[in-house]
């Protein structure tokens, strides 16, 4: 094992934004880690309980040595993390991994496709890109939940459909009562939306299977698989190429990941249990 | 509001199901079109009468939905621009299975579904690829809705 | 180096043994136990296991006493040097009252290997890239790896099971050793050509008693290792392995092999360049001191794919693949070369006998056969 240790933070904050997912603000006690590149992630370490692999889901123009980091409780790890409040005091590693790219992004129209807490990573994104947003040509949002009560980031979510640099639809699964917005899978806006090929970059996070989905639709759509970039996940135990868990076919997904380009990650995620 | 235009075959040319008809017959289909417009909140067609029209969605959202007894109007989809709402004056028996409500302000191409349909008949040439266009859109349709079924942002806990 | 070859006597090889204890090593090299060759801690050359042989096939492993007294008369056992480099079971930190450290250095002293086949000696190297290599290396695995004195041997004897010819990896021992040893055994007596790799290397036999090498005992000692080279057991069939392995994710070779694959994992463990690990954390009741070990895992365990509630990899077949794939594929993509080394570990210690050789020769037959005719020649 490396002789990276974890480096203490403490709990500033933490907020519900749905039922089972917590952003959590986080403060260095000691020395900070290096700042993040969106699409990065950190191994979070429950002191005693475990460390899991979580995608940083704050702003990467932040320079206050703090750290947002949302997480979904599924399983002991997550779910110890999620019950932390203000005062506690977790352990972070990283950043790690090989991010979204927004830097070579510059100069293309984005369109960011989310599905459910997909949205966490790509958050920095969409504040990093809003930050320069003379840099970027269009940009578009496109975030899916279940339901309504689903959506992360609610406050921010309606913050951005007033920001005129910002185009953003939002659409939920599940019928749902008092919501007059869109019903249907995230496919569906993706599908009837406009885009110039030749000079966009989509950024696509959720469930392998709805990226997949989403791929294809930009594919039909004529953009070039290499302009469309997901972030996978896998069982990571050390988020530095040591362990051997994190493997999709050639790729170690702390390494070469999470964000991988549908070019290089179409074939391997079309090949069963690989 | 203005003169109401017609529609022109150029409009329909690059959307599904009209794409893949010769510009002839996009020009013959183009003679049975209208522009409409919605305001928001209207009701476009209601659920079991008899299945008239055709719209295709321009700008705005259109809400379908049924009436579910304890819940209301649940909304099951909506459909946004680009999107062609209304296809049950194709299939027997010819009513509308759903109500559709333009949540938005919507302005679409409305069809007349009689002459659509006696086009369609008197020629195969132009029937079979109408009939082929639309059987996309259902396809795609159900492609999505499939994915709705998966439940993808379910919690693992709760499987 | 082009220094002179020398040769040492039996009774030179134990002095050298002594000599590293003496240097203040941990003399670790093959003894007798339980049946097998077993990588021991040496207090002295006496503990080498002098006359015993090895019977290596799928499946199999026996000792058979030898004629000869030969103490490198053996094939690969069920461990490797591994378990020094990169131990089973390793403190990575300890937290006491939230202040989270390193455990205690205890310095312990240097390892010496001797014995080291050509095939574990490129596992050596192999695990250098891959643990110590990245962004990130293994500190632990670098220090043990920075103090470590090697003695290699030159095989003469290839196993039933041993195919390291055609992995280019023996049986000549590449760089990375202080001393290799040849050994020679006939009317001459029981000796050893010894070759110099470094200068540490050099300052030990220094110190024990031996000879210059004659250059036509060079030459035996050259000639008797490059005949093993046809003596293997067995061999990896002539294709390009890696571009094998990345076209047959599809192949109906998996389930076939599943039906007899137990996912035992035996593989694993015996392969000389497996390093996979899973982290482990605990901490006491109450919740004060916690600590975080880390432990050898391998692709076979139903869990190691383990993601959303569910693993990845619940197949045999898809474990099998993983593993195959892995070692004679995606490694070259993952670390800059191939992942075996030919020492035939997995084949003897399977309990069923899969032999990767075998598999991955269907596979190229499978390939040749889709590729149709007229692209090998042969029709």
């Amino acid at each position: 094992m490396t002789g990276n240790l974890p480096l203490l933070y403490k709990v500033a904050s933490s907020h519900a934004e749905t039922q089972d997912s917590f952003s959590l603000r986080l403060e260095p006690i000691g020395a900070a880690l290096p700042a993040f590149e969106p699409g990065q992630f950190t191994m979070l370490y429950k002191i005693g309980v475990g460390e899991i692999a979580i995608s940083v889901s704050g702003d990467p123009t932040t320079r206050d040595g703090s750290l947002t980091q949302t997480i979904r409780d599924v399983g002991a790890v997550s779910r110890a993390l999620t019950a932390t409040r203000a005062g506690d005091v977790i352990g972070v590693r990283g950043p790690y991994g090989h991010g979204w790219g927004l830097d070579q992004a510059a100069g293309h129209d984005l369109v960011i496709i989310a599905g459910g807490v997909g949205l966490a990573p790509l958050r920095p994104v969409v504040l990093g890109a809003l930050a320069r947003r003379h840099d970027f040509g269009r940009i578009v949002l496109i975030a899916g939940a279940r339901t309504p009560g689903e959506f992360l980031f609610t406050e921010q979510l309606a913050a951005w459909a007033d920001e005129p640099g910002l185009e953003v639809q939002l659409t939920v699964d599940q019928p749902a009562t008092a919501w007059d917005g869109q019903v249907g899978f995230v496919t569906e806006p993706l599908s009837t939306l406009e885009i110039d090929v030749r000079r966009t970059i989509a950024f696509v996070c959720g469930p392998e299977p709805m990226m997949r989905f989403c791929a294809n639709v930009l594919l039909a759509k004529g953009l070039p698989a290499r302009s469309i970039k997901i972030s996978l996940e896998r069982n990571m135990q050390c988020g530095v190429g040591l362990c051997g868990h994190c493997q999709l076919g050639p790729l170690l997904i702390c390494r070469d990941g999470p964000v991988i380009d549908y070019e290089c990650a179409a074939q391997l995620l079309a090949t069963r249990e690989l | 509001m203005g003169p109401v235009p017609m529609a022109s075959a150029d409009q329909l040319a690059r959307i599904r199901p009209f794409d893949r008809l010769t510009p002839a017959h996009q020009s013959l289909i183009a003679t049975t079109a209208r522009d409409v417009n919605f305001p928001e909140g209207a009701t476009i067609f209601s659920d079991g009468q008899p299945a008239v029209g055709c719209w295709l969605i321009r700008a705005g959202h259109v809400a379908l939905g049924t009436e579910v007894p304890g819940r209301g109007q649940v909304v099951v989809q909506t459909l946004g621009p680009g999107e062609v709402l209304g296809w049950s004056w194709l299939v027997p028996p010819y009513h509308w299975h759903f109500t559709a409500v333009a949540s938005t302000e919507v302005s679409a191409v409305e069809f007349d579904t009689a002459r659509l349909r006696a086009l369609a008949d008197s020629d195969p040439a132009l029937g079979y690829p109408l009939s082929l266009g639309f059987f996309e859109i259902v396809v795609a349709r159900l492609q999505h809705t499939r994915s709705r079924l998966l439940d993808l942002y379910g919690s693992p806990r709760d499987r | 180096m082009t220094e002179q070859a020398a040769v040492l006597s039996r009774a030179g090889l134990d002095e050298l043994i002594a000599a590293l204890i003496d240097d203040g090593y941990r003399v670790v090299g093959p003894t007798m136990r339980d049946n097998a060759i077993v990588l021991a801690e040496l207090n002295s050359g006496a503990d080498l296991p002098a006359g015993w042989g090895v019977d290596a096939a799928p499946g199999r492993y026996r000792l058979r006493r030898r004629a000869d007294q030969a103490v490198f008369g053996h094939s690969a056992g069920p461990q490797s040097w591994k378990r020094f480099l990169h131990p089973p079971r390793q403190q990575l930190l300890t937290a006491d009252c939230g202040v989270v450290s390193a455990p205690e250095e205890q310095d312990p002293a240097p390892y010496a290997f001797i014995g080291v086949r050509a095939c574990d000696l490129a596992a050596v190297a192999t695990l250098g890239t891959v643990l110590g290599g990245g962004a990130y290396p293994d500190s632990r695995f670098a220090r043990r790896r920075r103090g470590l004195f090697v003695v290699a041997a030159g095989c003469t004897e290839p196993g039933g099971v041993c195919f390291c010819a055609s992995m280019g990896s023996g049986p000549q021992p590449g760089p990375g050793y202080d001393l290799s040893l040849t050994e020679q055994i006939d009317d001459q007596g029981h000796r050893f050509v010894v070759d110099v790799g470094t200068e540490p290397g050099r300052r030990v036999l220094a110190k024990v008693s031996h000879r210059a090498a004659a250059d036509a005992e060079v030459d035996e000692a050259r000639a008797a290792v490059a005949a093993a080279e046809q003596l293997m057991g067995r061999r990896m069939p002539e294709v390009d392995i890696r571009a094998l392995l990345a076209a047959s994710r599809e192949s109906p070779l998996w389930n076939q092999v599943a039906d007899r694959c137990l996912t035992c994992g035996n593989c694993t463990m015996v392969c000389p360049t497996c390093y996979c690990t899973s982290t482990e954390d605990t901490s006491d009741l109450t919740g004060e001191h916690a600590e975080r070990w880390e432990h050898w895992a391998s692709c076979f365990e139903l869990d190691y794919s383990y993601l959303h509630g569910g693993s990845v990899r619940t197949s045999g077949a898809s474990r099998y693949r993983q593993w195959i794939t892995h070692k004679l594929s995606t490694w070259h993509d993952q670390f800059g070369g191939s992942g075996c080394v030919g020492c035939g570990r997995c084949i003897a210690w399977c309990p069923v006998g899969i032999d990767i050789t075998e598999e991955t020769a269907k596979l190229a037959a499978e390939r040749q056969e889709e590729d149709g005719p007229g692209t090998d020649g042969q029709r």
